[in-house]
C-alpha cells in the first residue's frame, strides 16, 4: 500500500513499472512494461509505436530516387547501409550495372558506418552499465569517422549518399589520407577500450551469463546480426549472400558461442577490427572511373517484386519492393533487424534483475526508430 | 613568530577575547556554538563548491574533454552559477506525496552530514568536539543518513524512488559492518576511540605505514565500504541513472535536490577525512625515523594542510573509481559485502588483535 492507500502491487503481488517511453537507458522512445517481484523481472512487454512515421506508406508516394532517403531515418546509425539496401533493390529492378569505383566507394562507406555505429554502441554500453567515461572515448574516434563521411557526402548522421546506379558524388581528395589516419587511431584505441571496459571485473560480472539465448531460440525469434552470431548462429549476409563486392574482400564472420551479453560485446568488438581490415584492403585500390551508371531521369521499375537484403550494423535489413510499373513503388516493406531482435528480449530478461535488463538492452544495440519505422 | 601561529592558538585567542567581553558562562558557550556552527556551514558549503569543481575537472581529465572553463577564471565560478540556478528553481512537491516527509528528507540528509563533521580534527588541538567516543559517534550518526534516503524514496510515492530507496537501505546497512570492523582495527591498535588520541598514537608513523598488511587490508576495505556507504559509483545503485532514472531523488528539484547533492559531497569529505585521520595520521606530518632535517622541514608545513592534503588524495581516489568503473548489480553488491568483505574484515580484526597484543607493529 502506498501513501494514498492504493496497492502498489497488482492482484498477483507483482510490482509493475513502466520503463520509458522517456527513460535514460532505452535510447529513445521504447516503452517497456516490466512486472517485478522485488528486483527480479517476471516478464517484459515492449510497447511500440511512439516513433512510427509510416516510412513504408510514405515511400509509396515518393519516386524511386527519393524513397531511398527516408531510410536514413530508420536505423540512423547505419544510414549508408540502409540507403545501400534500397539502391541495390532498385538496381536489381532496373538491371543496371554499377561501375566498379562506385561499388568500392559504397563498400568503404558501409564499413565506415559500421565502425562508427559499433563505436557509439560501445560508448553507450559503458554508459548503460554505469561507466560514463567510455562514452566520451568512443565519441573521440567516432568524430574522426564522421568527419571523413561529412567531407564526402555533406552529412554526419542521416547521410543520403547512395543513389540508384552508384553514389551521388565523388570522394573528397583527402578521403584516403584521412581514412588511413583514423583507422590507425581506431586500431590503437580499441586496445584501450579493452583495457578500460572489457577487462574490468565488474563489467565482466555484469555481462557474463546475463541475457543468455540459445542458438535455437535465436533462430526461432528471427534474430540476426551480432546478437545471433554471439549465440553461434552463422548469419552474416555479407558472407552468405554477398552483395556490392563483398565477395572480393577477405574478412571473417565473427562467431561466439556464449550467447550472453559478454559474447554479444565480444562479437561487436571483433567486428570493429574486421571492418578496419576490410577498409584497409580497399582504401589503396579504389579503381578510377565513373561513380554512377547512366540512368533515366524518371526511374520506372518493371512490374514485379524485388527483394534485397544487406547486413547493417545490427543485423539483416531486407527491402521488399512491389512495383506496378509506375514511377513510385506500389508497396515497400522493410524487414528491420531491431524489430526481430527486440522480440527476443522478454525471453532473455526473464528471471533477470533490473540492472540486467539494462545490460541486455545495451548489448542488443537497439535503435528505436528502426523498430517502429 | 610565524611558526608559533596555529589554528589552535587562533581559536584560543578568539575565545579569550570573547571571554573578556562577555565573561565565562552559559552565554559564551551558546555564542561560541552559534559562531562555530556558522563557520562550519560556510566552510563546508565552500568545500562542496570546491569538490564539485574538482569532480568536474577530474571527470573531464579522464574523459578527454576540458570541463567547465567559461564562468570565472578556469571555470571556477561555474558551480556558483549552478547553485544560483538551483536556488531560483521551483522546488516542486508532488501532489500525491507525503508533503511533510518529502520536505523533511533532504534536511535530515544535510543535518546528519553536518553532524558527523564535529569530531574531525582539522589541525593540532583544533576540533569542534573532542569526544571520547569519536569513532563510535561518527559511525552511529552517519548511519542515520539511510533514514533520509528511505524517507525520500517512500514519501515521493514514485515506484522508481521506492526501488532506489530500498536498494540503498540494504546497501548502507550491510556496508556499515565492514566500515565498523575496519575502524575497529585502528581502535585496537591505538587503544582509544578519541580522535585526538588516535592521531597522537601515530606520532612516530602513520598506521598505514607501521601497521603491516592487516592495516592495509582494513584501509582498502574501508575505502571500498565507505564508497558504498556514501552511494557513489560503482555502488550508486540507489540513484542508478540508467536503471531507475534518478532513484530516491527522482522527484526532487531545485534546492531540495541541491541538498542531496550537498550532503553527498559532505559525506565524501567526511569519509575521506576519517580515512585520513585513522589511517594516514590526520594532521600529523610525514616523518622518516631519525632523519631529523627532513622531519623538521615536514614540521614547517601546517597541520591543516597535511590534513586537507591527505583528505583530498582519498577524495581523488574515490572520484577516480566513479569515472572508471561500471556499476555493480544489486545482488553482486550484497555478495561482495556478505561473502567477501565481512569475512575478510572479521579475520583481519583477529589478526590486528594478535598484532596489538604481541606488539608486532613498528
Amino acid at each position: 500500500m502506498n501513501l494514498l492507500g492504493e496497492d502498489i502491487v497488482n492482484e498477483n503481488g507483482e510490482f509493475v513499472i513502466n520503463m520509458g517511453p522517456q527513460h535514460p537507458s532505452t535510447h529513445g522512445v521504447l516503452h517497456l512494461k516490466i512486472w517485478l517481484q522485488g528486483e527480479t523481472i517476471l516478464r517484459v512487454q515492449p510497447h511500440l509505436g511512439y516513433i512510427h512515421r509510416s516510412i513504408e506508406k510514405m515511400s509509396e508516394s515518393l519516386s524511386y530516387r527519393n524513397f531511398i532517403f527516408a531510410t536514413s531515418r530508420m536505423d540512423y546509425l547505419s544510414a549508408h547501409i540502409n540507403n545501400l539496401a534500397c539502391a541495390l533493390c532498385v538496381e536489381q529492378g532496373l538491371e543496371v550495372e554499377v561501375p566498379e569505383r562506385a561499388k568500392v566507394i559504397r563498400l568503404l562507406m558501409a564499413e565506415l558506418t559500421r565502425l562508427s555505429s559499433h563505436q557509439l554502441w560501445w560508448g553507450s554500453t559503458g554508459l548503460d552499465l554505469g561507466a560514463v567515461t567510455p562514452f566520451f572515448h568512443a565519441f573521440r574516434e567516432r568524430e574522426g569517422i564522421l568527419e571523413v563521411i561529412e567531407e564526402t557526402c555533406g552529412a554526419r548522421l542521416t547521410q543520403n549518399y547512395m543513389v540508384p546506379g552508384g553514389v551521388m558524388m565523388d570522394l573528397h581528395p583527402d578521403f584516403q589520407r584521412k581514412t588511413k589516419a583514423i583507422l590507425k587511431q581506431v586500431k590503437e584505441k580499441i586496445s584501450e577500450y579493452h583495457e578500460l571496459l572489457s577487462g574490468n571485473i565488474i563489467f565482466q560480472q555484469r555481462t557474463q551469463g546475463v541475457g543468455y539465448i540459445s542458438p535455437e531460440d535465436a533462430v526461432s525469434f528471427g534474430m540476426t546480426g551480432p546478437c545471433a552470431r554471439a549465440s553461434g548462429v552463422s548469419c552474416d549476409v555479407r558472407k552468405w549472400y554477398p552483395y556490392s563486392g563483398y565477395e572480393g574482400v577477405q574478412f571473417d564472420e565473427i562467431l561466439e558461442t556464449g550467447g550472453d551479453c559478454y559474447a554479444r560485446y565480444q562479437v561487436r568488438m571483433k567486428e570493429m577490427m574486421q571492418s578496419v581490415s576490410i577498409i584497409e584492403q580497399l582504401i589503396d585500390s579504389i579503381p578510377e572511373g565513373e561513380i554512377q551508371a547512366k540512368t533515366k531521369n524518371v526511374l520506372k521499375l518493371p512490374k514485379g517484386e524485388f527483394y534485397q537484403k544487406v547486413e547493417t550494423a545490427r543485423g539483416e535489413l531486407g527491402v521488399y519492393i512491389v512495383s506496378d510499373g509506375a514511377a513510385s513503388p506500389y508497396r515497400v516493406k522493410y524487414r528491420s533487424p531491431n524489430f526481430s531482435n527486440l522480440s527476443a528480449m522478454s525471453h532473455m530478461a526473464k528471471g533477470a534483475k533490473i540492472g540486467d535488463l539494462v545490460a541486455i538492452m545495451a548489448t542488443m544495440d537497439l535503435i528505436i526508430p528502426d523498430i517502429d519505422r | 613568530m610565524f611558526l608559533q601561529f596555529s589554528l589552535s592558538s587562533l581559536a584560543r585567542t578568539f575565545h579569550e577575547y570573547l571571554a573578556s567581553n562577555i565573561g565565562e558562562g552559559f552565554l559564551l558557550q551558546v555564542l561560541e556554538m552559534v559562531i562555530m556552527g556558522l563557520v562550519l556551514i560556510v566552510f563546508l558549503v565552500l568545500l562542496c563548491f570546491f569538490l564539485g569543481y574538482m569532480e568536474r575537472k577530474v571527470a573531464a581529465f579522464m574523459q578527454v574533454r576540458l570541463g567547465p572553463n567559461r564562468v570565472g577564471p578556469k571555470g571556477s565560478m561555474q558551480i556558483v552559477a549552478d547553485t544560483i540556478k538551483l536556488l531560483l528553481k521551483e522546488g516542486l512537491t508532488p501532489n500525491s506525496s507525503d508533503k511533510f516527509l518529502f520536505n523533511l528528507a533532504p534536511m535530515i540528509m544535510v543535518i546528519t552530514s553536518f553532524l558527523v563533521v564535529a569530531p574531525l580534527a582539522f589541525s593540532s588541538n583544533f576540533q569542534i568536539w573532542d569526544t571520547s567516543i569519536g569513532i563510535l559517534y561518527v559511525s552511529s550518526v552517519s548511519s542515520m543518513a539511510v533514514i533520509g534516503i528511505l524517507m525520500a524514496g517512500w514519501s515521493s510515492n514514485n515506484k522508481y524512488s521506492l526501488l532506489g530507496a530500498m536498494r540503498s537501505g540494504a546497501q548502507i546497512v550491510s556496508y556499515e559492518l565492514s566500515i565498523g570492523l575496519s575502524l575497529i582495527s585502528i581502535v585496537i591498535l591505538s587503544g582509544s576511540l578519541q580522535m585526538s588520541e588516535i592521531i597522537q598514537s601515530q606520532q612516530n608513523g602513520w598506521w598505514l605505514l607501521k601497521g603491516h598488511f592487516p592495516v592495509w587490508i582494513s584501509f582498502v576495505i574501508f575505502i571500498i565500504a565507505s564508497t558504498a556507504e556514501i552511494n557513489r559509483a560503482p555502488f550508486d545503485l540507489a540513484e542508478a541513472e540508467q536503471e531507475l532514472t534518478a532513484g530516491f531523488h527522482t522527484e526532487y528539484s531545485g534546492m531540495k535536490f541541491a541538498m542531496f547533492l550537498l550532503s553527498e559531497y559532505i559525506n565524501l569529505f567526511v569519509v575521506s577525512a576519517i580515512a585520513a585521520t585513522v589511517f594516514l595520521g590526520g594532521w600529523m606530518p610525514f616523518h622518516i625515523g631519525n632523519f631529523a632535517a627532513f622531519n623538521q622541514v615536514m614540521d614547517y608545513i601546517p597541520g591543516f594542510f597535511w590534513f586537507m592534503g591527505k583528505t583530498m588524495f582519498i577524495i581523488f581516489i574515490i572520484m577516480w573509481f566513479r569515472w572508471t568503473f561500471p556499476r555493480l548489480r544489486v545482488d553482486q553488491l550484497l555478495n561482495l559485502e556478505w561473502k567477501y568483505l565481512l569475512p575478510i574484515s572479521m579475520v583481519n580484526t583477529i589478526l590486528v588483535t594478535i598484532m596489538a597484543i604481541y606488539g608486532l607493529h613498528f
